[in-house]
């Protein structure tokens, strides 16, 4: 490993670490009842390596590799908007108690 | 767009999904959260297609069309019941995108500048075929998992002689090939890796039972986290990291709570073979004991005639759809001025969580479902618990029978309160297999039957 990319593995790994720690703060204080949304929510983030694979789809022409590319983000295409949509649809049930009906 | 603008817009949308989460600790402010979810996923997408690399705008709208129209349909179609199986199958996707993201980047390195095909640099090799790994395990294991939820695939535990030495040696194979794959960079190696890993996902899930699912589905959320994690390292994106990591914890963590909830440990509910039909001794010695039997008046006058009624719901209710039934008998009881809540405890459903989602979609109002530790010091002072669809969670011999399977599970205390109602089809045990001495106590009346039937019953028995 040459000097340059050993320096980029490291900080990447220094933000992994520091981002483990964030989440497993973050996600203690996420609430019991809201442990489904959370995967929901956590589905649909995940699908983020969208990222590579629109760089992996971007130059003209095509070989294998943009194929590849191009069916990745189709994948997380349907992870991003079916995450997003059954965590909305999860969260718009909670809904509080009424403040006494009038009948 | 200049190195630094791109970095400090991956840094918005990282924080965005930070507060996605966050904004989950209570559900008044977790629509927001979602929204902020969106918004930083809105702003990732269009960060990366205006890199100077990226050109064919049609085939990428395109496939994100395509994509998200499919995800659009499923995610409005799906009933809530099935929850699990949709979030398993949406891990897969993310497993399967990763294989494919990191199969791009291996055919055509110069894009993602890690090097030149043939001499790619090693640091990237290793990255990329750890993230290649991940993703193929996150793949199967999630198809497994989806076809043992969904029910195509039997839920029982599927064991056999040798089954972790196996999959050790797969394991050290797999190993073995990613430093052959680092010498030789081939593309055969390079599908090698993925076959082989792909198996290797199947192998872990397939002795995992079905009511062990929830463990198996935040585990492979985990899996899905660390997968992009893995590319995240491969293209030197932080984006990338900080979300995997995200995701891989939350994954673990719920993982743990899963598993705590059932009184095993991780590695335990990996190895497998629970939840299957075993033998078991202490099944027969209740045999000469006499159950008292209830209809649903007796259910009805029961319940009427207390001031305070817990509802112990578990995934028999789910399965036999009776939640609305349930609120309605739960309206009129609110209505002759008697006190219900709801107790769930932490492996109520297929999944974290899902007995509240369930419970919400019918309408219960959120602040009327208490988890465990906040209700179970109630139910000595309650009259009623109203037993539906849930069985082991409330077994006292995780408390007291040192042989018993299930011992150290922490259960809700249904048997300190007065009366206790229990809807079941029959005597059948629970998941666990092991026999409820509850059912034969004095102040327990089984009411035998169809949940849903049940609860309706009641309510005209109540009206």
């Amino acid at each position: 490993m040459d000097g340059l990319s050993s320096e980029i593995f490291v900080s990447g790994l220094t933000v992994f670490f520091l981002a483990c720690i964030i989440g497993y703060y973050v996600v203690w204080s996420v609430t019991p009842a809201l442990h489904s949304p959370l995967m929901g929510v956590t589905n649909a983030i995940s699908s983020v390596i969208i990222v590579g694979a629109i760089l992996a789809s971007g130059p003209y022409g095509y070989d294998i590799s943009k194929i590849f590319g191009i069916i990745a983000v189709a994948l997380a295409s349907v992870n991003i908007f079916g995450g997003f949509l059954v965590t909305y649809r999860m969260l718009s049930m909670f809904k509080k108690k009424k403040k006494k009906r009038i009948n | 767009m200049s190195s630094n603008l791109v970095a400090v817009l991956y840094l918005v949308s990282a924080l965005l999904f930070i507060f996605a989460l966050r904004g989950l600790s209570h559900p008044e402010s977790s629509r927001i959260g979602n929204l902020s979810g969106i918004i930083g996923m809105i702003i990732a997408i269009f960060t990366t297609l205006m890199f100077k690399s990226v050109l064919s705008y049609y085939e990428i709208g395109a496939a994100i069309l395509i994509g998200g129209a499919i995800g659009t349909f499923i995610a409005l179609r799906i009933v809530m019941t099935s929850l699990p199986q949709l979030v398993a199958a949406f891990h897969s996707l993310v497993g399967l995108a990763a294989v494919f993201v990191a199969a791009a980047a291996f055919y055509d390195p110069v894009s993602f500048e890690i090097g030149e095909i043939g001499s790619i640099k090693t640091s990237s090799l290793i990255e990329m075929s750890i993230g290649t790994f991940i993703g193929a395990i996150t793949f199967s294991g999630s198809v497994l998992a989806f076809g043992k939820l969904q029910g195509s695939i039997s839920g029982k535990p599927i064991v056999f002689k040798f089954q972790h030495l196996l999959n050790a040696s797969i394991f050290i194979f797999v190993i073995f090939l990613i430093i052959i794959f680092i010498s030789y960079q081939t593309p055969t190696i390079f599908w090698s890796i993925v076959l082989i890993s792909i198996l290797l996902g199947f192998l872990v899930v397939i002795p995992i039972g079905g009511a062990d699912m929830p463990v198996v589905v935040s585990m492979l959320n985990s899996y899905s986290g660390w997968a992009a994690c893995g590319i995240g390292f491969t293209l030197s994106n932080n984006l990338l990291i900080i979300t995997g990591a995200l995701v891989g914890s939350s994954g673990a963590i719920l993982s743990y709570i899963m598993s705590k909830g059932m009184n095993r440990s991780i590695i335990n509910v990996v190895l497998g073979g629970f939840g299957g039909e075993q033998e078991n001794a202490a099944t027969n010695d209740n045999s000469d004991k006499t159950v008292k039997k209830g209809n649903a008046e007796d259910a009805a006058y029961i319940m009427k005639n207390a001031d305070s009624v817990i509802i112990v719901p578990g995934y028999g209710m789910a399965v036999a759809q009776a939640q609305h039934a349930l609120r309605e008998m739960v309206d009129i009881l609110k209505k002759e001025g008697i006190q219900v809540r709801y107790a769930i405890h932490p492996v109520a459903g297929r999944m974290p969580g899902h007995m509240n989602v369930l419970l919400a979609e019918a309408n219960v109002p959120y602040d009327e479902v208490l988890e465990l530790e906040e209700i179970n010091h109630d139910f000595p002072m309650t009259e009623v618990s109203f037993v539906i669809g849930a069985n082991d969670v409330t077994n006292p011999a995780a408390k007291t029978d040192e042989s018993s399977p299930i011992f150290g599970m922490p259960i809700l205390d249904v048997e300190k309160s007065q009366s206790v109602l229990f809807i079941k089809r029959s005597m059948a045990t629970g998941y666990s297999g092991v026999d409820n001495e509850l059912f034969y106590r004095d102040n327990t009346t089984m009411l035998f039957g169809d949940a849903k039937k049940m609860c309706e019953n009641i309510v005209k028995a109540l009206s």
